[in-house]
């Protein structure tokens, strides 16, 4: 047997190793006493303020109205009722807010690039503007200087007598499932298979034979045709309600309160002006050699859109938009400085101040949030390898 | 012999050329362009002369009360009448000089760093670090020296978020560092914390954050123990902040080739001498302007410290707009707050984008 050159014998601090392993002990008995500190001074804390710690609040009966709520409520359900209440909300206007400022901000996005200077000058202007103010700020602005200050249901701004925005947010026309409901979902979802068939056959043969398909607009017309044929032989799938003014409010139909509208619209439009920079710069990664080897090809601007650039900038692209809608979802609870009741304003904010369980209700909604974040960074990064570039 | 003589050049054509070629070419160079310039104009159309008639021409500049606001337009007299709380908050009237011999000393002091051929920089920066904390925090809060005590809660207005923002970064930036270093560490434990830490972090809003700072610091410390609700909220934004100074700075310390690890390591540096002298100031100099950026995103984020009854501008605005004497000026003071806080970021941008510019020495490859 050898021994190590230079190895010294037994354990001595001038060996990386030996500093290594004692480093890490150091540190994870530091975290250890640090939490063990705290969680000893919060039962001290806990005894002496005579709270009870547990979830057993969640059982008891909430006893407040909530201005908006997704699932049926009544004052007297459970707190745990309100947490879902307060959950869906979030989530509805993270929802509606990733879809609209994805939009707006790709709109924005190609307009910075646009050839023609008014268009581009536009785009620039609204990116430098509302990126850089507070998104806070917005959402009160939008709140309490726009939506507030718009006139009572009596003086409404109508539009077509199907949409009124008043003070009290839109008032909307209402579906409710009518008998021609189910046939028309299964309708829909036989057209979508039909056209995954339908794309399938048309790859395969173009493999073996070049021949081209048009799968747009057959896919189209499956799209729209096997619905409406499921229309006219059922009858139509939603019952719509239009709202009638009736005294001093609105009955009928769907109404978005301001408070959801203001958030959106704040939300949107500062979410979007970061989307738009993403976009450009995703756009412009790619080079200029590429659309020349696309044109040599015989590609036409269309194909080459679709099948060089695109492709490639959304790799750039994805990452970035990622952290930008975890962002959107993020913000979405400054609602709690307009009262929109979501996670934060509703359970955090209501909840606590009524049950006093601080530890409880901040670690919900806290891992809430977690558990937002983690699951759509999981869900980009899996679409983010499935597009990734394959290099060697 | 007659020497050849050239004939003089030709004008280009007319259409290649000034305003008419460049409008040609840059808006009406399709119809489809010409379309979207028309409708670009139109929307400039329908939002610029509004604007411009209620902020500027249609505006009351002049009163002291609401009812001198007889014109349509805005009513900049409330700024006016306001602007001492929307900038210092309930800070005395006059004791208001502390507050501006503050901003003068920081603006004194951090010039020298912004000139380029200043002589020791890094010592005199480190310096100013060290002693404008102090000089501010004594001119401020007061308590010694003869000064009258300002206790934190009469503090506010643009004033409290400078000061949450300057804390944060200063508090969050060495915190960050060792963060990543720690993320890149060969230590499984370390790592493990750091990661872990980073990503809790990152992964809550930071409301969230203010509130367990508000609610569960208290309930964390021994009995009898208390913080200002101030230094509880800076708590809370050092914390978070520093888990995005750490991915930032963890950027820059992936950016540096591995060669620079090895040359150290080879010259016999240990591993803090080897991130102190060699890895860090070449890390750092790369991802300065992600710093700025993400103090940007950190000063728009001050404002959230109204949730927990703090005072910042944007309250301090919110407060005013509410007040009976003053109504339906919301949109008058929004728009005031929205313009500092635009003020600002834009030329933060600006500076790090200027930075970006002088510090790019090429580690690009």
């Amino acid at each position: 047997m050898q021994n190590q050159i230079g190895a010294p014998k037994g354990l001595s601090l001038s060996d990386p190793r030996v500093r290594a392993w004692l480093f890490q002990i150091i540190t994870v008995v530091a975290v250890v006493a640090l939490g063990w500190y705290l969680f000893h001074n919060t039962q001290t804390n806990l005894q002496h303020r005579g709270i009870t710690s547990g979830f057993d609040f969640l059982e008891r009966s909430a006893g407040f109205g909530i201005a908006q709520h997704l699932i049926p409520y009544t004052e007297q359900d459970s707190y745990a009722r309100v947490f879902v209440i307060g959950l869906l909300n979030t989530l509805l206007v993270t929802f509606i807010g990733i879809v609209l400022a994805t939009l707006l901000g790709f709109i924005i996005g190609v307009a910075r690039l646009s050839p023609n200077w008014m268009i581009n000058k536009l785009a620039t202007v609204y990116v430098e503007t509302f990126r850089n103010i507070p998104p806070l700020l917005q959402i009160l602005f939008w709140y309490f200087a726009v939506f507030l200050t718009l006139p009572g249901p009596r003086g409404s701004i109508n539009i077509n007598d199907a949409f009124f925005i008043s003070n009290r947010g839109l008032n909307m026309p209402g579906a409710s499932v009518a008998e021609g409901f189910w046939p028309f979902v299964v309708s829909l979802v036989l057209a979508i298979l039909a056209i995954v068939l339908m794309v399938r056959l048309a790859n395969r043969r173009f493999e073996a034979t070049g021949e081209p398909f048009h799968k747009f607009w057959v896919g189209l017309f499956l799209f729209f045709g096997i619905p409406a044929l499921s229309v006219l032989l059922f009858g139509s799938p939603l019952h719509w309600e239009m709202p009638q003014l009736k005294g001093f409010n609105f009955v009928g139909g769907w109404v978005l309160i301001p408070e959801l509208l203001a958030l959106t619209l704040a939300l949107t439009i500062y979410t979007a002006a970061f989307i738009a920079e993403i976009v450009r710069s995703g756009i412009r990664s790619v080079s200029y050699g590429q659309t020349e080897a696309a044109r040599s090809l015989g590609l036409r601007e269309g194909p080459t859109l679709r099948k060089v650039i695109i492709p490639q900038a959304l790799r750039v692209i994805i990452p970035p938009l990622t952290s930008q809608y975890l962002n959107l979802a993020k913000n979405s609870s400054l609602a709690a400085g307009i009262g929109y009741p979501e996670m934060v304003s509703l359970f955090a904010g209501t909840v606590l101040n009524q049950t006093g369980q601080a530890i409880e209700v901040i670690a919900i909604t806290m891992s809430v949030y977690l558990a937002i974040s983690i699951s759509i960074s999981l869900l980009m990064n899996w679409y983010n390898k499935r597009i990734a570039l394959i290099e060697r | 012999m007659t020497s050849h003589v050239f004939k003089p050049d030709m004008p280009p054509p007319v259409k290649t050329v000034g305003v008419l070629a460049w409008m040609r070419s840059n808006l009406f160079s399709s119809w489809l362009n010409t379309l979207l310039t028309l409708f670009a104009l139109y929307l400039v159309w329908l939002i610029v002369p509004p604007l411009l008639q209620w902020s500027i021409f249609d505006a009351n500049w002049v009163g002291t009360t609401r009812a001198d606001c007889t014109k349509e337009g805005a009513c900049w007299v409330f700024i006016q009448q306001r602007f001492g709380q929307f900038m210092y908050g309930y800070y005395p009237t006059e004791l208001r000089w502390r507050v501006d011999l503050t901003v003068w000393l920081s603006v004194i002091g951090a010039a020298p760093l912004f000139v380029s051929r200043f002589p020791r920089k890094a010592i005199y920066g480190l310096c100013f670090l060290v002693a404008y904390p102090i000089v501010a925090y004594t001119l401020l809060h007061g308590g010694y020296l003869g000064l009258t005590t300002v206790p934190t809660s009469q503090w506010g207005g643009l004033m409290l978020t400078l000061v949450i923002a300057t804390v944060g970064i200063v508090g969050a930036l060495p915190l960050g560092i060792l963060l990543a270093l720690g993320r890149r560490s060969n230590m499984p434990a370390v790592k493990v914390v750091c990661v872990t830490f980073i990503e809790f972090w990152r992964g809550v809003p930071l409301i969230t954050v203010l509130f367990m700072s508000s609610v569960m610091l208290p309930l964390f410390l021994p009995e009898g123990m208390s913080f200002d609700k101030l230094l509880r909220a800076m708590i809370g934004v050092i914390l978070f902040q520093s888990a995005y100074i750490a991915e930032v700075v963890r950027g820059g310390l992936q950016a540096i080739p591995k060669g620079q690890y090895e040359a150290a390591a080879a010259m016999g540096l240990g591993y803090w001498r080897a991130m102190g002298l060699v890895i860090l100031p070449q890390a750092l100099k790369l991802v300065i302007p992600g710093i700025v950026n993400t103090f940007i995103a950190l000063f728009k984020d001050t404002s959230l410290v109204i949730i927990i009854g703090l005072f910042d501008l944007l309250n301090s605005v919110k407060q005013a707009a509410a007040d009976p004497t003053w109504l339906g000026m919301a949109t008058e003071g929004y728009v005031f707050a929205a313009l500092v806080f635009w003020i600002f970021c834009f030329g933060m941008s600006r500076y790090s984008m200027h930075l970006e510019r002088k510090l790019d020495t090429g580690h690009k490859r």
